[in-house]
């Protein structure tokens, strides 16, 4: 003799008897437990592969480090003549791609600084203001300060991608590129 | 002789395997951003700990998930 089924087959979700149910929930009975139960279980199971796309987004950036190592220095360039640049000037360039906007401003009559003019928010290009002594990024007013590149204002929080330069019998060049985290 | 489980407790357990999977996912989402932030930022320090972080949580999560499927094995 076979057990009878004691699993709640059909049990409303406002918990209310059966005789009390609308019209509608009677003509189009549901299994609620049974319905709970594979909405969970397949929410876990969407769950587990967002975290497979999360683990390969892991490895994806290693490997994006990795592609980065081998592509090394980038080399020397040219950027201007001290001479042409007055304080409080800038002059942009293309560096280290013909893609990747820089900018190289003259702060006193022997500081120069450049950076990268892409703005760690959401790379809009950044603007010099020499008036505020800072960088405007004019898409969110991200402002970043002129001698550094640190954020001071606006929602990036990463400093501007430095580009190192050199003095070679009176032009600016450029060395590389430092990315910084602070 | 295996004791069959009935429906209230085998979504029992999912309640509790979902809990302890929406944890882990979100410790992986952090990782994500903090990985990419560090990488975007020059940091290479920390890419290759917390991409071994991320797979040892994936790794649990699919253990769980394995179980769940025992779980439903008639």
């Amino acid at each position: 003799m076979s057990e009878p089924d004691r699993e709640q087959v059909y049990a409303a979700p406002d918990g209310k008897p059966q005789s009390e149910q609308p019209r509608w929930r009677k003509d189009f009975p549901i299994d609620w437990p049974e319905d709970n139960y594979v909405a969970r279980r397949d929410f876990t199971k969407f769950l587990v592969l967002t975290s497979l796309a999360f683990t390969a987004g892991q490895f994806w950036i290693g490997f994006q480090n990795i592609l980065r190592k081998r592509r090394g220095e980038p080399p020397l360039r040219f950027i201007a003549d001290a001479e042409t640049i007055p304080v409080g000037g800038a002059v942009t360039f293309n560096y280290p791609d013909e893609h990747d906007k820089c900018v190289l401003v003259r702060l006193d009559e022997a500081t120069f600084a450049a950076f990268s003019q892409e703005c760690t928010h959401l790379s809009c290009s950044v603007v010099p203001d020499p008036e505020r002594d800072c960088f405007r990024c004019p898409c969110h007013e991200g402002l970043f300060e002129m001698a550094t590149g640190r954020p001071v204002a606006g929602p990036p929080r990463r400093p501007l991608a430095r580009v190192r330069i050199e003095f070679k019998q009176g032009g600016v060049y450029a060395s590389g590129i430092q990315e910084r985290t602070s | 002789m295996k004791r069959r489980m009935t429906r209230q407790q085998k979504t029992t357990i999912v309640y509790g395997i979902l809990s302890v999977v929406l944890i882990l996912v979100v410790l992986q989402l952090w990782l994500l951003t903090a990985t990419m932030n560090a990488y975007l930022g020059g940091d290479e320090s920390i890419i290759w700990p917390a991409a071994a972080a991320s797979l040892v949580c994936f790794g649990l999560n699919a253990g769980l998930l394995r179980y769940l499927y025992i779980m439903e094995r008639p």
